[in-house]
């Protein structure tokens, strides 16, 4: 199945049928600086042992649009951080996709940017159908634009999006909210904000998204947040098509071959278990540099071994309380207004929404959390968030910075020392 | 006047510390300034993705004793050059130690040499790999000793 030209609606289509049929769907978060690697990059991916979609991830200069300063590294040879796609232009584009996209094989622009209209403009000019991101999860961490800015931005590049498909393409989203800084922030907000960031998606007329979780300390933890995120997606998007996107560890990676690769095995299997459609990977040179084509291949690789080997749960979780805390999270937010965006960013002012050690001038910064002995994530100050947590935290004051490097090298510790190999 | 009375006078060393245009990591960010903190710094950390024009605003209002740039997203080696011909186009700021540090290049191999070109560049320390953060503690040690030699406080 390779048509000449990709049909409309390749990615959301193909996910689809993928959720159907219960097959995990494995993606790199590869972007590359040259057409050449780029287009390597994605027919290798493509050419993988595994059920793949492809990413092309946009370097920084782009994600916070200095389009001069990405021109410019072109112009001297240096090395981007990932594909400048909207100083290449939609004809370049073009014509690095073409007869590597189609309907067996769709391609996601991943970015990060708080600001994203030309990027989105970009695009959709080269004939893509589907990008990732959030007006939160693109802003806080990733920026110091207001969070007021931001919503206003994504709402204009979403609605624009969404118009695609009076084109008869079915345009997909995905929302970034499952990972908030990558680590050390509790599944329950984690589950809210990526379900909100869906609810917003959905109230700018986008049809097809999916919404995203990033495995963090505990594999019992992550699996309880996962099936929350299903069953209040299920309530809450009813009449869209959706499905659970997981992303390999976020945080400090493993150094080690071993435990970078089985960091991973264990993300696919938080993914099948948990009924998840889609692993984003990350690979055994995470630690060092950007990886490579071939580095990203044998985690492709790696990933779908492991998610083929497991079977998704059905027996009843046991549960720590995670999906009555995003639900109150999730319920008070949408209480403040009924356009998502004001009440997204009234959230932040009130402190509903508030990430643990954002920097971000518009997070309240009074929230805080802690690995507990057994490896659980859990706060330690939940500052105006509307929860009552049960677990407060013995030891007062601030983290000291060795505290801090502990609590963000935990999984990568575990992991290089063999201490999760058992799984 | 006994040299402990001076110690109890002095100020606390102050310095500002950023990221690059460009570089959205702040887990790195955090963990200098608690380190500074800790060393009996007092530190203004500029977050995300700083515009060069807002670290030398912020350099401007009150000239520290250091500036510290913290990166990670491989960009550094090309950004840091920018940052550092704006800051010692200041004649204020000419003076102040600047140290940069995190993972400066794409691939690692190519960080031992850009090393040598980002100090020759005017960056009195490049910190980079296992050895950074024992380096950087005794910069700060180093530096905390002579606070106000280079910082002139505008009124």
């Amino acid at each position: 199945m390779t048509p000449e030209t990709a049909p409309a609606g390749t990615f959301h289509e193909f996910m689809e049928r993928a959720r159907r049929t219960g097959t995990l769907v494995v993606q790199p978060r590869m972007g590359f600086g040259t057409v050449e690697r780029m287009r390597a990059g994605l027919v290798a991916t493509k050419n993988a042992d595994a059920a793949t979609v492809g990413t092309v991830t946009l370097d920084s200069y782009t994600r916070v649009g200095d389009f001069a300063a990405a021109e410019r590294a072109l112009r001297a040879g240096d090395e981007l951080n990932g594909y400048p796609i909207v100083t290449l232009g939609p004809q370049v584009t073009r014509g690095m996709l073409d007869g590597v996209r189609d309907g067996g094989f769709p391609v996601q622009v991943r970015h990060g940017s708080a600001s994203p209209g030309p990027i989105f403009g970009a695009l959709m000019a080269a004939g893509l159908d589907a990008t990732e991101g959030g007006p939160i999860s693109y802003c806080l961490p990733y920026s110091r634009t207001p969070v007021n800015r931001s919503v206003h931005a994504w709402r204009e590049a979403v609605r624009r999006f969404a118009a695609l498909a009076e084109t008869g393409a079915v345009p997909h989203l995905e929302s970034f909210g499952g990972c908030m800084l990558g680590q050390l922030c509790p599944p329950s907000l984690l589950v809210a904000i990526s379900v909100l960031e869906g609810m917003f998606f959905a109230q700018q007329g986008i049809s097809s998204i999916s919404l995203s979780y990033a495995q963090q300390t505990h594999p019992g933890q992550d699996e309880e947040a996962v099936r929350a995120l299903h069953d209040i997606a299920a309530d809450l998007l009813p009449s869209i098509s959706w499905h659970v996107v997981i992303y390999a560890y976020m945080g400090r990676y493993p150094a080690t071959h071993q435990g970078a690769l089985s960091l991973l095995a264990a993300a696919a299997r938080l993914a099948k278990r948990s009924g998840a459609a889609r692993l984003i990977v990350k690979t055994a040179s995470e630690a060092s540099r950007i990886p490579s084509i071939a580095d990203n291949v044998t985690a492709l690789r790696v990933a779908a071994r492991a998610g083929r080997a497991a079977e998704r749960d059905l027996s009843p979780p046991a549960t720590t309380g995670i999906e009555e805390e995003a639900r109150s999270i999730i319920e008070r937010v949408l209480d403040l207004h009924a356009d998502l965006g004001r009440a997204l960013t009234s959230a932040f002012a009130l402190g509903y929404l508030d990430v643990p050690y954002c920097l971000h001038p518009d997070n309240a910064g009074r929230t805080r959390s802690y690995i507990t002995d057994d490896g659980r994530l859990q706060w330690a100050a939940t500052g105006a968030l509307p929860i009552t947590s049960a677990g407060g935290r013995p030891k007062a004051g601030g983290l000291t910075s060795t505290e801090l490097l502990h609590a963000l090298s935990y999984v990568r510790d575990r992991y290089d020392t063999g201490a999760f190999a058992h799984h | 006047m006994s040299p402990s009375c001076i110690t109890e006078k002095r100020p606390k060393p102050y310095a500002v510390l950023s990221s690059t245009p460009s570089d959205s990591h702040t887990w790195n960010l955090l963990y200098v300034q608690l380190l500074m903190e800790e060393n009996g710094w007092t530190v203004t950390n500029l977050g995300a993705c700083a515009p060069v024009a807002m670290l030398l605003d912020e350099s401007l209002r009150r000239v520290p004793d250091m500036i510290v740039i913290s990166t990670v997203n491989g960009h550094g080696a090309q950004e840091a050059r920018q940052v550092i011909a704006a800051l010692r186009a200041e004649p204020s700021l000419s003076r102040v130690p600047v140290a940069l540090g995190g993972k400066l290049c794409v691939s690692e191999d190519r960080e031992q040499a850009v090393v040598g070109e980002l100090a020759a560049a005017g960056y009195d320390a490049v910190l980079v790999g296992d050895a950074a953060v024992p380096a950087f503690r005794s910069l700060l040690a180093e530096a905390a000793g002579t606070p106000g030699q280079h910082a002139r406080r505008r009124a």
